[in-house]
C-alpha cells in the first residue's frame, strides 16, 4: 500500500509548504492539492494545513468549507479518510461539522507565537498512535482564534468517549477544558491549533527543544498507511 | 477576469476634462499646484518642459513623482556616494535604482532585499501604516521576480510610557502582525527603540528579503513597441489619493463619497495571492517587464516603465487607456485615478502571444488583470481618459528627470556644546551593590528588556526555514534544503550615536549590524539602509544628512558590503523639533551551512568566556547614561572598521570550525547585559571575573568595563576542550581576547562585586513590557 499524503491549498493557505515537507520528511509522498479540484488524487490521507483561506475575513474557515475539495474530503472523511486539521484546518473542520465546537478569539484577544507544551490524551487515533498516553510534548502554537469552545454536554461528550486529543499544559488562551485538539468518533480526523509540522527538524523547531515533537503525527500516520 | 471591453467603466462622471488641447488653448488657467507641493519654480519647470501648461492630470503626476518622496531631490547628490564608493565586488547582480538590489548569494540562487519607512502614515493610522509598510516593500521583492520569504521591523517609538506610544505601539505591531501573518512570511528580526525624539514621529522601517534564481531577475522596463499593460490585482479605489482631490475638488459633482482615508488600507489575502499569482507567471516567463503600484501609484508605474525602455534602448513610449482601469469607485476622477495609492496591484508588460496565458493563471489565482495600454515607439506617455487626452508627456521627466537639489547644510551651533557635556561628570556606581542595582535598571528598561510580548504577535516560522530569529544577534533563513546554503540578516541603528556625530553614528549603525550578522556565523555581504531624518529644509539637519551618507559610504567602502538600495525619510519632525538622525542599517549575509550557526544562550556549564575586542571608556549616547541619568552628551564610541572585520573572521572562522558555543555582539548596555541576555536565554548563570588586561584598559573601573559601549566586541562561550585553539586564532590574527569567566550555576556573578540570581533577572528582563502593554 502506499502512503500518498495530501495536503490542500486553499488561497491564503500559508503553512502548506511546510506540511508537505513534513510528509515527505516521514518518508510518505506529499501530494499538493488545489481547493477548487473535487479529485482527491488518489491520497490515503489529507492535511488541512495552517494559514487564512480566503483571508479568513468572514469566521475563519467558513468559506474554504464551501470548496470544491472540501466536498470530495467530507464525503471521505465519513468514510475513514484519515483527516488531519492544523490550526485554520481545524477550523475547517469545525465550520464543516466534521468536529463539533468551534475556534474563538483568543482570551487576551492578541495573536499568539509560542513553543507551548501539550499532553498527548488520545494515542487511539489515526494521527497519534506513535506518542504514548500523557506523554508531554512541546508543539508551536501561532495564531489569534484558538480558544476552543463547545457546550458542556458537547465537552462532557468528547471526555467521556476519549476524543480530547491533545490539551494544553497551560492554558495559553482560555480554550475549554485546556482542548489544544480533538478527534471524530471514528478517531480517523483530528484537528488541532497547535502546529506539528513546525516541530520535525532540529534546525528549525522549537527552541530551546525539543525541536521534532511533532513528527509523531506524521510517522503515525504513516505507519497506519502502510500496514493497511 | 473581464475582457478589456467589458471593464470599460460605463457611466463616466460629469466632469469638465483638462485635456491637453484645453491645456494648450488656456494657458492663464491657474491651478493650484502650491497645494500639491509643487514650488513655483518647479511649475515653471513643468511648463517648460511641455511648452504649455499642464493639464491637471500631468500636474498630477509631476506633482507626486517629483515630490521628495519619489524623486529624492534633496538627497540624490549625497545618495550618489553609494555608488561612487562602492567597494569593487563580483556578488552585485543589481544595484540602487532598481525596485531593490540583487546580490549573487553562491549556487544558482540570488538574494534581494530592502528595507523602506511607512513612518508618516503609521503615526496617522498605526495599524493600517504599518500592515501596507509591510504590503509595499513584499511588492518590491516580489518586481524583482523573487519569491519574498521573510521581514523584519525596526521601530523606534516616544517614551514606552507616553500615552501616545500606547496608542501608536499596539497598533503598529498589530499591524505588522496581521499583515505580515497572513501573507504567510516568517518575521525573524528587527528592533524596538523608544526615545523621547521619536514622539509624534515615530519611525515604523520595514525590511523584506526574497530569493530567485539568478537567471529570473526581473525588470521594471516596458519594451517592445505593441506590447501589452496590464494592470493586475486589487481594484484601484479612493484611498491614499492625498493632495489630488484638491484638482478635483474645484470640479466634481455631488454624490462622491466625501470622507477618504489619506492612509492607504491593506488586503493581505489580496496580496498573498497576488504574490502566488506573479511567481506562477514568472515561472513560465510571460513578462518583458512590471513594475509594483506603490507611492504615486499609477502614474509612477506607467512612467517609470516607459522611461526604463527609453533610457536603456532610445525607444519606448506607452499608451494608457484610464478608464479601462478597474475601480472600486466608480466616481473617481482620472486625476485620482492616477494618484491612487490602493494597495496589492502590479503592472506588467506582456508580448501579445503571452497574454492569454497570462489571463488563464490569473484566472486561476481569482485576479482581477486587465489590459490597460501598449508599449509604442513614440517616445510619449499619452493617457486617455474616455476618449480625451489627459497627459501627452516624455515619460523620463516625469520619471527620472525631478528637480535636483543642492540643500544648504552646516554644522549646528549646538554640536560643540553637545560634544563638550561629556558624560564623565556623571555619578557612576560604584559599590557591588549600586553596580548590581544599574544591571537590574537596565535589564528592564524598555530599550533592553525581552521583547516577547511584541514578537509572540509574529510568526516567524512559516515556510519552516527560520533557523535564527528573534532573540538571536541576526535573522537567519535556509535557503537550500540539500546544501543548507542560507542568509543571515541584522538591522541596526542608534539615533543617541548620530547625534553626537552623525557621520560616526552611521558606521555604528552599519558596525552593529555586521557584526551581529558575523556573530551567527554568516559572512556579511551587502548592505540596504533606511536614512531617517527631520526636514531637509533646516541646514542643520541636511547636515546630518550629509554626514551621515558620508559615514556610511566611507565605512562601507572599507568593509567591502556595497549599498544596493534602502530609501530616505525627510520631515520627520514636529515644527521645529527634528528626531535624532536615525540611519537604520540592514546587513545581508551569507552562511555556506546554516547548521553550522552560533546562537547567543549560554547552553553548556562548563563553558569557558571570552571577550573579544578592546574596551575604553566610551559611555557617550550610552544605555547607562540615558536611562539613568536622561543624558546625551560627549562623543559616540569611536568606530575601527578594520577591527571590524578582524572580529567578523573570527566569529565565521569559529563558527565555521565549530569552535563556538555562544556568541553575542556587545552593543547598548555594554558587556553585562549580553551577558544578561544570553544566561536568560540559555538558562545558565555566569561567573565573572575581570582580568587585569582588560581593567587596565578602563583605568580599573570594573563599572566601565560593565557598561562601556565600545565598539568591534562580542563576548564567545567556548568549549574547555576548544578554549586554547580559538585564543590561538585570535592572537594569531591580532584580536585582543580575554578571558573573562565560564559559564556556571543559576546566577550572574561578577566577583567581588555582584551576584544576581538569574530569576530575580528574568523578573526584571520580562516583565517590563507585559506591565507597559499587556
Amino acid at each position: 500500500m502506499s502512503a500518498r499524503v495530501g495536503v490542500v491549498t486553499f488561497p491564503g493557505s500559508q503553512d502548506d509548504q511546510d506540511a508537505l515537507r513534513a510528509v515527505e520528511l516521514v518518508g510518505a509522498e506529499p501530494i499538493a492539492l488545489w481547493h477548487r479540484e473535487r479529485d482527491l488524487r488518489q491520497v490515503d490521507a489529507v492535511v488541512l494545513p495552517g494559514g487564512f483561506s480566503y483571508g479568513d475575513y468572514l469566521r475563519a474557515g467558513a468559506i474554504a468549507r464551501f470548496s470544491p475539495v472540501m466536498e470530495t474530503i467530507v464525503a471521505g472523511a465519513r468514510e475513514g479518510l484519515p483527516v488531519l486539521g492544523i490550526c485554520n484546518g481545524f477550523q475547517v473542520l469545525c465550520e464543516s461539522h466534521l468536529l463539533p465546537g468551534a475556534l474563538i478569539r483568543n482570551g487576551g484577544m492578541l495573536f499568539i507565537n509560542r513553543d507551548q507544551r501539550l499532553r498527548v490524551d488520545s494515542v487511539s487515533t489515526a494521527w497519534t498512535a506513535d506518542y504514548t498516553a500523557g506523554q508531554q510534548i512541546l508543539i508551536p502554537i501561532k495564531n489569534g482564534e484558538g480558544r476552543y469552545t463547545a457546550d458542556e454536554h458537547t465537552l462532557d461528550e468528547l471526555e467521556a468517549e476519549g476524543r480530547v486529543v491533545v490539551r494544553y499544559l497551560d492554558n495559553p488562551n482560555g480554550s475549554a477544558r485546556d482542548i489544544a485538539g480533538i478527534a471524530n468518533a471514528a478517531g480517523n480526523v483530528v484537528g488541532l491549533m497547535p502546529h506539528p509540522e513546525h516541530a520535525v527538524e532540529e534546525l528549525t523547531g522549537p527552541y530551546p527543544g525539543p525541536a521534532t515533537d511533532g513528527l509523531p503525527f506524521f510517522t503515525s500516520i504513516l505507519k497506519r498507511l502502510v500496514a493497511a | 477576469m473581464t475582457a478589456p471591453e467589458q471593464n470599460r467603466n460605463s457611466t463616466r462622471p460629469a466632469y469638465v476634462v483638462d485635456t491637453v488641447e484645453h491645456a494648450a488653448a488656456s494657458p492663464d488657467v491657474q491651478l493650484p499646484y502650491e497645494a500639491l507641493g509643487v514650488k513655483p519654480d518647479e511649475y515653471d519647470r513643468i511648463r517648460e518642459i511641455l511648452g504649455r501648461r499642464p493639464t491637471s492630470c500631468e500636474l498630477a503626476m509631476y506633482s507626486v513623482m517629483w515630490s521628495e518622496h519619489c524623486s529624492y531631490k534633496s538627497s540624490k547628490v549625497h545618495l550618489k556616494q553609494f555608488g561612487e564608493k562602492a567597494p569593487d565586488v563580483d556578488f552585485l547582480l543589481v544595484g540602487p535604482g532598481e525596485n531593490a538590489g540583487v546580490v549573487d548569494v553562491g549556487g544558482d540562487l540570488a538574494v534581494t532585499f530592502k528595507i523602506e519607512s511607512h513612518n508618516h502614515p503609521s503615526y496617522v493610522e498605526p495599524y493600517q501604516g504599518a500592515a501596507t509598510g509591510i504590503g509595499g516593500i513584499v511588492r518590491d521583492i516580489l518586481t524583482m521576480g523573487a519569491r519574498p520569504i521573510a521581514v523584519m521591523d525596526p521601530l523606534r517609538f516616544g517614551p514606552a510610557d507616553a500615552a501616545d506610544t500606547h496608542r501608536v505601539l499596539p497598533g503598529v505591531v498589530r499591524g505588522i502582525g496581521g499583515y505580515g501573518n497572513s501573507l504567510g512570511l516568517p518575521n525573524i528580526g528587527g528592533e524596538i527603540v523608544f526615545d523621547p525624539c521619536y514622539a509624534g514621529n515615530p519611525l515604523v522601517n520595514a525590511l523584506a528579503v526574497g530569493v530567485m534564481k539568478k537567471s529570473e531577475i526581473k525588470l521594471a522596463q516596458a519594451h517592445g513597441p505593441g506590447n501589452k499593460v496590464i494592470l493586475f490585482g486589487a481594484r484601484t479605489g479612493g484611498d491614499g489619493i492625498g493632495g489630488a482631490s484638491v484638482l478635483a475638488s474645484a470640479t466634481f459633482d455631488d454624490g462622491r463619497p466625501s470622507k477618504r482615508p489619506s492612509v492607504q488600507v491593506g488586503d493581505p489575502f489580496m496580496e498573498k495571492v497576488l504574490i502566488e499569482c506573479c511567481l506562477e507567471i514568472f515561472a513560465e516567463d510571460l513578462v518583458v517587464g512590471i513594475q509594483d503600484l506603490g507611492a504615486a501609484g499609477l502614474s509612477c508605474s506607467t512612467s517609470e516603465l516607459a522611461a526604463a525602455a527609453l533610457q536603456q534602448t532610445g525607444v519606448g513610449g506607452m499608451d494608457v487607456q484610464l478608464d479601462l482601469v478597474p475601480l472600486r469607485d466608480a466616481t473617481l476622477l482620472p486625476e485620482e485615478i492616477l494618484m491612487s495609492e490602493s494597495q496589492e496591484r502590479m503592472m506588467a508588460v506582456v508580448t501579445p502571444a503571452d497574454v492569454e496565458r497570462f489571463f488563464g493563471i490569473c484566472e486561476k489565482w481569482d485576479v482581477t488583470a486587465t489590459v490597460v495600454g501598449t508599449v509604442t515607439d513614440t517616445g510619449r506617455l499619452r493617457i486617455t481618459w474616455h476618449g480625451e487626452t489627459v497627459v501627452d508627456v516624455d515619460p523620463r521627466t516625469v520619471a527620472h528627470q525631478g528637480p535636483v537639489y543642492h540643500r544648504p547644510y552646516h554644522r549646528p551651533a549646538w554640536q560643540d556644546e553637545l560634544q563638550a557635556a561629556t558624560p564623565d561628570s556623571l555619578s557612576r556606581p560604584k559599590t557591588g551593590e549600586e553596580l548590581r542595582e544599574t544591571v537590574l535598571r537596565l535589564a528592564g528598561d524598555p530599550n533592553l528588556a525581552d521583547k516577547r510580548w511584541v514578537i509572540e504577535q509574529y510568526d516567524h516560522r512559516v515556510r519552516g526555514n527560520t533557523v535564527l530569529a528573534h532573540g538571536e544577534d541576526s535573522g537567519m533563513l535556509r535557503l537550500d534544503d540539500e546544501s543548507n546554503l542560507g542568509i543571515a540578516l541584522a538591522t541596526d541603528g542608534n539615533g543617541r550615536y548620530a547625534k553626537l556625530d552623525p557621520y560616526t553614528g552611521a558606521q555604528l549603525a552599519l558596525a552593529e549590524a555586521y557584526r551581529n550578522v558575523a556573530a551567527t556565523g554568516a559572512r556579511p555581504l551587502a548592505v540596504t539602509d533606511c536614512l531617517n531624518f527631520g526636514s531637509p529644509e533646516d541646514p542643520e539637519v541636511m547636515w546630518q544628512f550629509a554626514e551621515a551618507t558620508r559615514g556610511l559610504a566611507d565605512a562601507c567602502q572599507v568593509l567591502g558590503t556595497p549599498v544596493t538600495g534602502g530609501n530616505v525619510s525627510f520631515y520627520n519632525q514636529t515644527n521645529e523639533q527634528a528626531i535624532h538622525p536615525t540611519p537604520v542599517v540592514g546587513v545581508l549575509g551569507v552562511i555556506d551551512d546554516v547548521s553550522r550557526r552560533t546562537r547567543s544562550a549560554f547552553e553548556h556549564e562548563g563553558d569557558v568566556l571570552l571577550l573579544l575586542g578592546e574596551t575604553h571608556d566610551e559611555l557617550g549616547g550610552s544605555e547607562w547614561a540615558h536611562v539613568v541619568h536622561g543624558h546625551l552628551g560627549g562623543l559616540p564610541p569611536r568606530v575601527d572598521l578594520e577591527r571590524e572585520r578582524l572580529l567578523a573572521e573570527v566569529l565565521i572562522a569559529g563558527s565555521r570550525d565549530g569552535m563556538l558555543s555562544a556568541a553575542h555582539d556587545l552593543s547598548d548596555g555594554g558587556l553585562i547585559q549580553a551577558v544578561v541576555e544570553s544566561a536568560l536565554r540559555g538558562g545558565h548563570g555566569a561567573r565573572i571575573v575581570l582580568p587585569d588586561t582588560v581593567l587596565d584598559q578602563v583605568g580599573g573601573d570594573p563599572f566601565v568595563a560593565l557598561f562601556s559601549e565600545s565598539a568591534g566586541r562580542a563576548v564567545v562561550a567556548v568549549p574547555r576542550n576548544e578554549e586554547l585553539r580559538f585564543t590561538e586564532v585570535c592572537r594569531s590574527r591580532g584580536l585582543p581576547v580575554a578571558r573573562i569567566g565560564v559559564v556556571e550555576g543559576e546566577a550572574v556573578e561578577v566577583r567581588s562585586q555582584f551576584s544576581i540570581p538569574l530569576e530575580e533577572l528574568r523578573r526584571a528582563h520580562t516583565g517590563t513590557f507585559p506591565a507597559l502593554f499587556g
